[in-house]
């Protein structure tokens, strides 16, 4: 693992949480979407706050894409979820806004759940998709 | 029926966006490390690369209708029980998906991870 990467594992988390954040705000100007008008649902994505979320999400696909290239699923998900803490301490430090005891211990669950992922390997291949990209590598060179 | 329609999308999501996680994940280790790609071939080579690997585009589908349940569950439920009640499932069907389809070895400290992070994620709505 090189400091790149953890500033790739760093992205995945803030784009997924900010880009979270201002779908919700967008989709709370439309309200409830039934059944029967589903194709609001599509033009949703004309609204700025769901169009700069989705511009977000692009940001963390990207990073998410890139980290699942070299590390395993099971590795690269509990990161993602440092996002949840990320909005939390923002929103303690940054609006000052009350964080809840049972929120506390939710940001020590996660935080310790990444920590316990984070000290183990980031990648254990399966031996068949591990021999099929190094015969694949071999057939390129 | 807000409910219910609440649940359901909770449900879709967790099925659709695991279902997208392992085709992505399987997608990229068949590219290899993007970054050394990147270094070696360029940019276009690693688009080009991603681009002809068909589990990428049965994930992005997935993942496309993971994206509008999450709109169609927003628009019914609280952003305080959608995202980390799905969430928090996803990561618990991911750790199993994981191990049987992607053979990665999901040992009891993945495991408690998993756990962990999904109990972590349902706390934080509270």
């Amino acid at each position: 693992m090189t400091f790149r990467k953890y500033l790739v594992l760093a992205g995945v988390a803030v784009f997924s949480a900010a880009g979270d954040s201002l779908l919700a705000r967008g989709m709370k100007d439309l309200g409830g979407v039934s059944l029967h008008n589903l194709s609001s649902l599509i033009l949703a994505i004309l609204d700025p706050w769901v169009a700069c979320g989705i511009l977000l999400l692009l940001a963390f696909f990207a990073s998410y894409m890139a980290a699942l290239s070299w590390a395993d699923l099971t590795y690269v998900l509990p990161a993602s979820s440092l996002g949840y803490v990320l909005v939390a301490l923002a929103a303690r430090f940054g609006f000052h806004e009350s964080i809840s005891p049972a929120r506390w211990m939710g940001i020590a669950l996660i935080t310790a759940g990444v920590g316990f992922v984070a000290v183990g390997p980031s990648l254990t291949p399966s031996r068949k998709l591990a021999t099929d990209v190094i015969s694949q590598q071999e057939a390129q060179s | 029926m807000k409910e219910a329609y609440t649940w359901a999308a909770i449900g879709l999501i967790v099925v659709a966006s695991t279902t997208g996680d392992i085709l992505l994940s399987h997608a990229m280790k068949k590219v290899g490390d993007v970054g050394e790609l990147w270094k070696r071939h360029g940019l276009l080579k690693v688009i080009g690369r991603v681009l002809a690997t068909p589990t990428f585009f049965l994930g992005l589908v997935a993942m496309g209708v993971a994206f509008y349940s999450l709109l169609f569950g927003l628009s019914w439920g609280d952003l305080s029980l959608v995202v980390p009640a799905s969430a928090s499932l996803t990561f618990v069907a991911n750790a199993f998906a994981a191990r049987l389809f992607l053979h990665e070895r999901v040992g009891r400290r993945r495991m408690l991870a998993a756990l962990l992070v999904a109990g972590g994620v349902a706390l934080m709505a509270l």
